[in-house]
Parts: C-alpha cells; structure tokens; sequence
C-alpha cells in the first residue's frame, strides 16, 4: 500500500511542476544537470575512440590509391623510386623491424637489471633517486636523442667500437658478414642502440611495477627456504610476473618501431636493405619524417601514407598484445586478493 | 666447487650484472645532460630571446621560435586537457563497470603509446588537407592528440583515488552528483589531475615529428596560428642537419634550453605528487 502510494505521488509531481515547492523543482531541474554532465563526460570519452578509429579510417583512405596500384607487392618489394613511381615498403620496414630487434636485445636484460635494483638490491634511500632518474631518460625528447647521437655518440662509436666489433666479431662465420663494412658511425647499429637507450626506462619502469606486484609472502617464503637473491627473481618472481614482463617488453617493442626522430639523425637514410649493421638504412618513420613533405605526385604521398598504415598496424598489433598481457596479470592479482 | 659456492657464484654475477645495468642506464642520462651543458651553455645569452631565427651565417636567435612553441604547447595543452579531463571524469565516475569504459579504457591506453609521427599524419589528412596549408592550429591540434590520453589517465586514476566515502556523504547532503564530482572529487585530486597535466605539456613540448606535417616551420616572428608557425624542435631539426656551424650553435642552446625546461617541468609534477599524497 505505501509503496503504491509513493509511485502515485512521484508521478502527480512530475506530471505537474508548477504547483511544485521550490526544493522540489532544485531536485527536477538536478537530475537534467547530472544527466548533462553525463552526457558531456561520455562525449568526451567517447572522442578518445573516435580519434584511434579515425586515425585508421585516414590512413586507409589515404594510402588506398598505391594498395590498389601495387596490389600486396608494395610489401614485397624493396623499390622506392619516386621517378619512375615506384614503391614498395619492404626496405622501411626491414629497417625498423631491425633497429627494434636490436633496441630489444640491448634493452631487455639491461631494464631487467635496473628493476632488479630498483626492487630488491638498492637500499630504501636510493629507491627513489635511481627510479626517477631513470624516468628523466624516458622524459628527454626524442629529438635530442638524435642531435646527441648524430654529433657525439656516432663519431665514438666510430672510432673505438666499430672497429672494435669488426676485429673480434667480423671474423665468425655468418654472424660476421653483420659487422662488415666502414665504420662510419651512422647505420642500422647506431639507431638500434640509442633505440634501446630510450626504450629502457619504459621497460625499466613496468618491470619494477610488476615485480612489486609479487606478495611479500612469496619472496620471504623463499627466502626463508634458503634462496639466493638471484635465486628468488629468477625462480619466484620472474615466474610469477611473466606475463607482466613480456608485456612491458611489447610496450616497449611499440614505442621502439614508431620512435622517429632520433633514427632519423642516425640510421643514414637510404633505401637499401643490407646484412650488415653498419650500413646505412631506413625506418618507416624515418621515410615519413624525411620525404612526407617532399612527396610531389599524389601516388608518392598515398604510398608514404601506405608506409604509415603498415606502421600503425604493425605496432597496434604489438600495443594490443602488450595490453592484453598486463591486463591478464592485473586480473589474476585482483582474483587472489 | 660444492653446490652451494656455485650459487653464491651465480649470485654474485647476476647481482653484480644487474648494477652494471643499473650504472649503465644512468651514464646515458650524465653523458647526454654533459654533453647539452657542454656545447649549449656557450650559445645561451640575450640575444637568443631577443632575436629571430637568421639566414646561414648571420648573427640571430630563437626568439620567433620559443615563442611560437609556447603558444602551441599551450594551445595544445588548452584543448587536450580539458578534454582529456572531462573523458577521465567519465572513466572513474560513470564507466568504471561499463562496457563503454573499458573499451575507452583500453583504447586510450593504445593512444597513449600510438607513434607519434602517425599522430601528425592524421592531423595532416584532417586539418592541412582540408584547409589546404600548414598552419599554427593543426600543430596544436596534433599536440592536443598528444596530450589527451596522458591526461586521461592521470585523472581517472587520482579520481579513483578519492574515498567513496567522500562522494557518500557529499551525496546524503543533498548535492547532486555532477555537484558532488565538481566540488568534491575534482577538489581532492586536483594536485593528481595537475600532476597529469604538467607530464602532458613535458611530453609535447619537445615533440617533432607530429609537427613537421602540420605546424610546419616559420623562418619569421608570427603570431598567426593559421599559418605555417614557427616552433623550436623543427628548428633544432632543421639546424641541426644544416652544414652551417652557427645554425648548428643554435641547435645545441635550443636544445639545451627545450631539455632543461621539460626536466624542470617533470621534477615539479613529481614534487607536487609527492607533496600531495604526504
């Protein structure tokens, strides 16, 4: 009965707001208010989608004339003569599929160790410091990167390493033929290397995160059995936060194959795909950066587009996979609590 | 060698491998930051506020082009923020369970590491195709994009980190709830959602690749964001490629200048976080 009575007053007042108090008319024109706010919030989330979604309708729509031109070649081939019209993507995306690899192998162990520290060697006072300062690396514009490379760490790694890696490495069968060749300090090398300069502190940063994502339990379980420090990261945690690792190691991976500046200073600029490191390449970015403007002919630009689009679903790809990962360690944390 | 010495021996190395990473990873940060004071600091002096970017091997300095990247970091940073608040505002008060929020959600955290330069690939097809030049406003717009999911995050994260109990009680007084977020919410994370802001404009203002397509460059003083505009990380670009050595001074104090004040920028975001929470 008291329930059927309230729903029939509630009803009365909203069909009437005239003969409403003042207060009840505050609550009225509320519910509009939260209703716009809503609305006005949910716009503006929704404008995140938008954005993602009309990147990939842009480049899709611009890079349509030169897929249609040259049809699943333009993957294949490793022309790119913008005289006689030809392109194809295979020398870029050699180049940043390359400099990436090499960005990995350097980077990967080198961010495990400062997440080591960070976690479980370095005294609580040197935490903090050592932490931020590896932040401030990944802070540094990625233009400086390139100057600093371009003018002072090319001509070092010119004049001691390269030579260095040719004397002692050239000389192995297969693996040689990549140290081959002048030591010129620009290449494929360079940009892999200041490539994993700069993606370190990321991975660095998302290592140390799930590494303290392990229960203290678990460590001094470990410990208490006996364990080595080595022996509780590499068979408690490690273990525990794979999948965490690997998806700060793809996180990294995106940032690695989209990075433009910096290579673009170093990596010598030219279409050519070779086995050795120490010559000249191209990215993907590096093309975008260095032509976009340049391009001259509607098909020129499009296939620069089309360039863009292998790279935005390139590191999609990777980007969506590192996400999923860390997602997947974050819910399995979130069922134990 | 017993068992046990092999894995004191392990230990050791590994232990030992990782603070040489560890040293490894800062001296890239002391070399750099060596290195910039080292052929910057010279070149840093009145007149590179006072004057504007000169032909190859005339006296001249930055001053069209610090300028013009102030605007555009601010421009970028005034439409990015305020949208990138609102979308936060809808993750943590609104989405948290829906559908709509985590695809957002996951969506945005994409956005957050997109490569930039495809960024200002987009603007480019969006704005300098349809307007038919580079301009001013299309660079801001590409920071904008930039500056979005940074924000989007930090806010959804410090609102979250508000007390429900707060928005409860603020609730049973009778405030509606946009009131309640507005009043109450955006007050308590505002050092958070600053924090957040601050990183974005760090982030952008060193950013080249998204303007190289859309902002363009400006060899002259302009104000005018609806032409091609003048800003610094193009010009320590092009400068530093030039052959010129004068040019290539000016690269070196820009980029000086552009380092130091994104780490100055940091450093206070991170006080004020710390500050914050304590």
């Amino acid at each position: 009965m008291v329930t059927q009575a309230g729903a029939v007053t509630q009803e009365s007042e909203s069909r009437t707001p005239e003969s409403l108090s003042p207060s009840a008319a505050g609550v009225r024109s509320v519910s509009l208010g939260d209703r716009f706010f809503r609305g006005l919030t949910g716009f503006f989330a929704a404008l995140v989608l938008l954005s993602v979604f009309g990147m990939l309708v842009t480049l899709l729509v611009g890079s349509w004339p030169a897929l249609k031109t040259f049809g699943p070649k333009f993957l294949a081939s490793k022309e790119w003569n913008p005289v006689t019209e030809q392109f194809g993507a295979l020398a870029p995306l050699y180049g940043t599929v390359i400099t990436s690899v090499i960005a990995l192998l350097v980077g990967v162990p080198v961010s495990f160790g400062i997440a080591l520290v960070i976690t479980e060697l370095a005294p609580r006072w040197l935490k903090r410091p050592i932490g931020v300062a590896i932040e401030l690396l990944a802070a540094i514009p990625s233009i400086i990167y390139g100057m600093w490379g371009l003018f002072v760490f090319a001509p070092v790694f010119a004049t001691h390493l390269q030579p260095w890696l040719t004397d002692h490495l050239g000389r192995l069968p297969i693996l040689g033929l990549l140290f081959e060749g002048p030591p010129m300090g620009i290449g494929m090398l360079t940009a892999g290397l200041i490539l994993a300069i700069m993606i370190i502190p990321f991975m660095a940063a998302v290592m140390r995160d799930v590494f303290e994502t392990v229960p203290a339990s678990l460590r001094e379980s470990a410990y208490a059995l006996g364990c080595t420090t080595w022996e509780v990261v590499w068979r408690v945690i490690l273990p525990y936060t794979r999948v965490g690792v690997i998806g700060g190691v793809m996180l990294g991976l995106g940032r690695a194959l989209g990075e433009t500046m910096a290579v673009t200073f170093v990596i010598g600029n030219a279409h050519d795909i070779h086995l050795s490191l120490f010559m000249p390449g191209n990215t993907i970015s590096s093309t975008l950066a260095n032509e976009f403007t340049e391009a001259t002919t509607p098909l020129y630009t499009s296939s620069l587009l089309a360039l863009g689009l292998v790279l935005f679903v390139l590191t999609l790809i990777v980007l969506v996979a590192a996400r999923l990962m860390l997602m997947k360690l974050r819910s399995r944390e979130g069922e134990r609590t | 060698m017993s068992i046990y010495a092999r894995r004191r021996v392990v230990n050791r190395v590994g232990l030992t491998l990782s603070i040489l990473a560890t040293l490894f990873g800062l001296f890239w940060l002391f070399w750099l930051l060596w290195t910039l004071f080292g052929n910057g600091l010279r070149w840093i002096g009145p007149r590179l506020f006072l004057e504007s970017t000169p032909p190859p091997g005339a006296n001249g300095g930055l001053a069209n082009a610090i300028v013009g990247s102030v605007i555009l970091t601010v421009a970028g940073v005034g439409m990015g923020a305020p949208a990138g608040i609102l979308a936060g505002t809808y993750l943590a008060e609104f989405g948290r369970t829906s559908r709509l929020g985590s695809i957002v959600r996951f969506v945005n955290d994409i956005l957050l590491s997109a490569p930039s330069i495809i960024i200002g690939v987009f603007v480019y097809g969006l704005v300098v195709l349809r307007v038919g030049h580079f301009s001013g406003w299309a660079g801001a717009v590409a920071l904008a994009l930039i500056v979005l999911p940074v924000v989007v995050r930090t806010t959804e994260n410090m609102m979250r980190l508000v007390p429900d109990s707060l928005r409860e009680a603020a609730a049973a007084l009778g405030a509606p709830s946009w009131k309640v977020t507005i009043r109450i919410v955006y007050r308590s994370a505002l050092p958070g959602i600053t924090t957040g802001i601050l990183l974005g404009m760090a982030r952008v203002s060193g950013e080249t690749a998204p303007l190289l397509f859309t902002a363009l460059n400006n060899q002259f003083w302009s104000t005018d964001m609806s032409r091609p505009f003048p800003n610094l990380p193009a010009v320590i670009f092009q400068f530093a490629m030039s052959p010129y050595e004068d040019w290539q001074h000016l690269a070196w104090a820009g980029a000086l200048l552009i380092t130091v004040t994104i780490l100055v920028i940091n450093i206070a975001a991170r006080m004020l976080m710390k500050r914050s929470k304590s």
